[in-house]
């Protein structure tokens, strides 16, 4: 790499110096702010976050992908890396603003700080071109992570929740760092866009350990994502976490990892790659494969008796890995499809479930109850409420006009188009399972009757934003705004192909 | 074709959008104000769809006049030709370009009659909705989201427009049936019909999409890009296309060249895309249409439904999946057409006799209606199934005149049991002698429904019946070892079958119900109806009568229609 250049390195991590300056802001607010002021550390931090989502954008990575790698080949500046980082900053905005009025943390500097801390983790995942940014990103994601979730000491399931999450995260972590120590020790690389060049002669066109390696690191993604088998932690720690943390976690973590997952297997495992005569990409394809028919299948199946909203919404969420996890195996195809449907289903998904999660925290403050069956009347007592979980869930169903129906057909598009007709089929089945439990929340809130549908839930202004804006963004991405993300989205995905 | 400048048919779709929006910012202590925002926007989409319905009746000479020198020029592309020159009201926006999607709407022949028939049944829906005061702000914003659905459906042009707007009427189907239904059976029979009609659909999706990707594949041949040229530069397809489009005229184009007959699908020898699809989009869509053995989700749904749902349901939703079945199905896979309705036609006569039998013996009134749609909706089927084009357009006028008969029926049914509080048909009795207007309505649509002369009725099942044995001759069944042929004028007798049991019930019904003696001790608030409802009779019993008397304001225009439909299946 030649003289190392500062300033022309600099853009590409204009997020993550300013989440790193408003980490700080946010301490120092913590300290001085008074009491009965305390409200504006959220405020400070939901401001900042959304002031950073448009960074990205404005500090645009270069048309040269040669000139993309900077920082000494830690991060790549690209398009992929733009979309998935304005993703994960709008989500921690919209995380912040649904936690504003919340009794519990509301008004707690730190559990700022931490989101703060993590959503930086989260865009350095998005980015990392190296593997020791890959381990440093994702542990600087998942330490913050494992601390929100056991926010409230007091309470056992967070503790519960928090201890699981750890515990299982740790392991992942560990599965992974193991994986990519072998790539390591067969290359003497760290870049993960040069280790598909040295790979066959390093390993000695042994394609055991090839193999071994890989799964060893799919599967520390896999329990990121929480796709099945991977998905043990994913409803205890839905269920006892902080609902705006389960809503983090359940999009950006997710979303980075998405990220990371497609970039680590199209750069170090791409087609091109022979490895004593076997091609490497034909294994990871089934891999994914055989994971989104798991993760659908089970997620959805297991979700059908769920009573607890969080947990219905965890069981969901690995049924949602699933089908995202089709267009990973659509990458086969060899064309932008497979990638381009996967951004654009985390992007839809992003909004999709915050706006799912913003109506559980409103109804649970309210109420104090996350049981499904404590839904009932919910039409009645607020009618927005119960329109806005409709609108999420039936995106999360694939219903137009919202996002997710454009989200399920990109990628049943890219699975057909790179032959995959068959697992096409099983996602769209799978979609139908989901619907009916979707359905049934639904009908839960218009038509059961309950003793206290006349006590109406009051909204403040922060939580109509809370809701406004993700229920505007999915019925934007559902009709006109679909055609601009899905070409980025194919920008993106075309960064890929190109290092 | 001359254009509009006002953009007709978006308005159409748009406006009961833009009502239900509005609705659900007002506030719901104010019914008169919420029914009068949606009886406005149905009335105005009424008018609109009048207005293109006789617009295009207009052209219809002009459209058949070129179908027919254009079948005598032995163009290769003539089919596709008809089918984009009938087109009218055209508009066409790109959407998502990079993958073929437009918004790409218009109105030939086969549509312009559903959309005049979504318009009545659409006011006539939100008229006889007029006294639900259980959050009506919530049902007609619904409402009216659902015919925005059906009515995108019937006008788009682009397989992904189409299903968009399938999609979206399903949903609040669902909601309706769910939350304003018939308590007993609501929240099963809803759910019942939605995972029905979404199965098939779905389906039928995965189906499109390699459908385009076949088509993608043969325009990207020297010899499917040549006639993709050709086509632009006749004006037959729009200039932007590429090669992968999900717009219905390219692949129109597409199935006329024989992308989809290439055998050896799949890497099997006697298998082409059209043979293996075309029962799984056919019968995908042909769920809604309430094909059998998929007839089950319908008597429950129309019985649980609202009146108003069960109108439209009935009256336009089965329509839909007819259509849609039609369009994806017969127009863009011919061979698969030619292969596999030789053997669906047995499926429509089971629901033509079977349904009807069915209907006869229910205690229900409801159930009555409800099963009769499934025989006659079969006949609709047979008159895809004989290929021909008095078959053809026989089924297109039975779409519209079972659309409208059904409504009616929906309409008398939740009038009588608004007032009787039961639906049981024994112990009902006299009530026309109370309710005149509902007894006339009723007998109008019986006799409707048994084909009388005179009534709409007639003109549709008749030349069904008439294409089956004009069909017989032609069409035989080939399976395994099995050559069946000639089998059609067997299944058109046994379907006429079908007919005589339909009198069989309906005449039981009208004694039972409404004729007989009045139980005035049992039933003693009953009284005649509101003027609302008699609009709603008066605007589904009308185009019976008139389309028995002048069935030339319907014919021709389905008969250009079906055109290209033909051409496409004859030159296959």
């Amino acid at each position: 790499m030649a003289g190392f250049d500062f300033l022309g390195s600099l853009p590409a991590i204009v997020p993550e110096v300013g989440l790193t300056i408003l980490a700080i802001i946010i301490l120092f607010l913590d300290v001085y702010l008074p009491g009965e002021r305390r409200r504006n550390i959220a405020w400070v931090t939901v401001l900042g976050l959304l002031l950073l989502a448009v960074t990205p954008l404005v500090w645009a990575p270069p048309a040269d992908p040669a000139s993309q790698l900077v920082w000494g080949g830690m991060v790549r500046h690209d398009t992929l890396a733009q979309i998935f980082r304005v993703m994960i900053l709008l989500g921690a905005a919209l995380t912040a603003l649904m936690s504003i009025d919340t009794k519990a943390h509301g008004r707690q500097g730190e559990f700022y700080l931490i989101l703060v801390v993590a959503t930086l983790g989260a865009c350095l995942v998005s980015a990392a071109a190296d593997l020791i940014m890959v381990f440093l990103g994702l542990e600087t994601l998942s330490i913050p992570l494992y601390i929100l979730a056991a926010f409230r000491r007091d309470d056992l399931r967070s503790a519960e929740s928090g201890m699981k999450y750890f515990l299982f995260g740790a392991f992942a972590s560990a599965l992974m760092l193991f994986g990519l120590s072998i790539l390591y020790g067969f290359s003497g690389q760290t870049s993960i866009y040069a280790l598909a060049e040295v790979l066959p002669a390093a390993s000695g066109e042994a394609v055991l350990p090839v193999l071994a390696a890989l799964t060893l690191v799919v599967v520390g993604f896999g329990f990121k994502i929480g796709a099945a088998p991977f998905h043990f932690w994913t409803p205890d720690m839905y269920e006892g976490a902080p609902t705006p943390v389960t809503a983090f976690v359940s999009v950006a973590s997710k979303a980075a990892s998405f990220a990371l997952l497609v970039r680590f297997l199209i750069a170090v495992f791409p087609q091109s790659l022979v490895v004593g005569g076997h091609e490497i990409q034909a294994f990871w394809v089934s891999l994914a494969a055989l994971m989104a028919v798991i993760s659908m299948t089970l997620g959805n199946v297991l979700a059908l008796s769920q009573r607890n909203i969080k947990r219905l919404l965890a069981y969901s969420s690995i049924a949602q890995a699933g089908y995202a996890l089709i267009g990973v195996a659509a990458i086969q195809s060899q064309t932008e499809q497979g990638v381009a449907s996967v951004g654009f289903y985390l992007f839809m998904y992003t909004f999709t479930n915050l706006l799912a999660f913003a109506v559980v925290v409103f109804f649970s403050e309210a109420t104090g109850s996350e049981t499904i069956a404590d839904l009932a009347g919910l039409n009645r007592r607020s009618p927005w409420l119960a329109l806005m979980m409709t609108i999420a869930l039936l995106s999360l169903g694939g219903i137009p006009p919202t996002a997710g129906f454009f989200g399920k057909f990109f990628l049943f598009n890219a699975a057909v188009q790179a032959d995959l007709t068959w697992l096409a089929i099983v996602g769209v089945l799978n979609a139908i399972v989901a619907l009916y439990y979707y359905l049934i929340v639904i009908k839960v809130m218009y038509v059961d009757r309950s003793a206290d549908e006349d006590q109406p839930i009051p909204l403040s202004r922060a939580s109509g934003w809370a809701l406004a804006l993700p229920c505007l963004a999915v019925l934007l991405l559902g009709t006109v705004a679909a055609q601009p993300v899905f070409e980025w989205a194919v920008q993106g995905a075309l960064a890929l192909f190109q290092a | 074709m001359s254009e509009l400048v006002l953009p007709v048919l978006s308005l159409i779709v748009f406006i009961p959008i833009v009502a239900a929006v509005i609705i659900l910012f007002m506030n719901g202590e104010r019914r008169d104000l919420v029914r009068g925002v949606a009886v406005t926007a149905a009335l105005a989409v009424l008018l609109l769809s009048l207005a293109v319905y006789v617009g295009y009746n207009a052209q219809v000479a002009e459209v058949t006049f070129n179908q027919d020198a254009l079948l005598a020029s032995g163009s290769p592309m003539a089919a596709t030709q008809m089918f984009a020159e009938g087109l009218a009201y055209e508009e066409h926006y790109e959407w998502v370009p990079s993958l073929g999607i437009g918004y790409h709407v218009g109105v030939d022949g086969l549509s312009a009659p559903m959309v005049l028939l979504t318009g009545m049944v659409a006011l006539a829906g939100v008229l006889v909705s007029w006294r639900i005061d259980d959050r009506t702000r919530e049902f007609m914003a619904f409402f009216l989201l659902l015919v925005a659905g059906v009515y995108g459906v019937f006008v788009s042009l682009d397989m992904f427009t189409l299903f968009f707007f399938y999609e979206l009427a399903i949903f609040p189907m669902y909601l309706l049936i769910a939350t304003w239904g018939w308590v007993e059976l609501r929240q099963y029979a809803s759910m019942k019909l939605t995972l029905y009609i979404l199965v098939g659909s779905v389906v039928a999706l995965v189906g499109v999409i390699a459908m385009v990707l076949v088509a993608d594949g043969f325009f990207r041949t020297a010899e499917g890009a040549a006639v993709l040229q050709q086509a632009i530069a006749a004006g037959i397809v729009s200039p932007g296309s590429t090669s992968f489009s999900f717009d219905m005229v390219n692949l129109t184009l597409a199935a006329e060249a024989g992308a989809f007959d290439v055998p050896g699908y799949g890497g099997v020898e006697t298998l082409s895309f059209a043979r293996l699809w075309f029962p799984f989009i056919f019968i995908g869509f042909g769920v809604l249409a309430g094909v059998f053995p998929f007839h089950n989700w319908s008597p429950d749904g129309h019985v649980a439904a609202p009146t108003a749902v069960s109108m439209i349901h009935a009256g336009v939703l089965m329509k839909l999946g007819a259509y849609a079945a039609l369009r994806a199905g017969v127009q863009l896979l011919p061979e698969g057409a030619q292969v596999h309705l030789p053997w669906i036609v047995f499926l429509t006569l089971i629901n033509v006799v079977y349904g009807a039998f069915i209907a006869f013996r229910q205690r229900d009134f409801k159930y009555v209606i409800g099963f009769s749609s499934v025989s006659h909706m079969g006949l609709v089927s047979m008159g895809f199934a004989t290929m021909n084009v008095i078959g053809m357009t026989g089924a297109g006028l039975q779409m519209f005149s079972h659309g409208a008969m059904t409504a009616l029926f929906f309409g008398c049914v939740g009038m009588v049991y608004d007032q009787a509080h039961t639906r049981d048909i024994p112990s009902l009795g006299g009530f026309i002698k109370r309710m005149p207007w509902v007894g006339l309505a009723f007998v109008i649509g019986g006799l409707t429904s048994m084909g009388m002369p005179g009534l709409s009725g007639f003109i549709a099942e008749y030349p069904i019946f008439t294409g089956m044995w004009a069909a017989s001759e032609q069409i035989t069944l080939q399976a395994g070892g099995l050559v069946l042929s000639n089998y059609y004028s067997v299944i058109v007798v046994l379907a006429a079958l079908g007919i005589v049991i339909t009198a069989a019930y309906v005449l039981r019904v009208t004694g039972q119900v409404f004729l007989g003696e009045f139980n005035a001790t049992l039933y003693p608030d009953v009284g005649d109806i509101s003027i609302t409802d008699r609009v709603v009779l008066v605007l589904l019993g009308s185009p019976l009568l008139i389309l028995g008397v002048l069935p030339g304001v319907m014919a021709p225009m389905i008969t250009s229609g079906v055109g290209p439909v033909l051409a496409i299946l004859g030159g296959a």
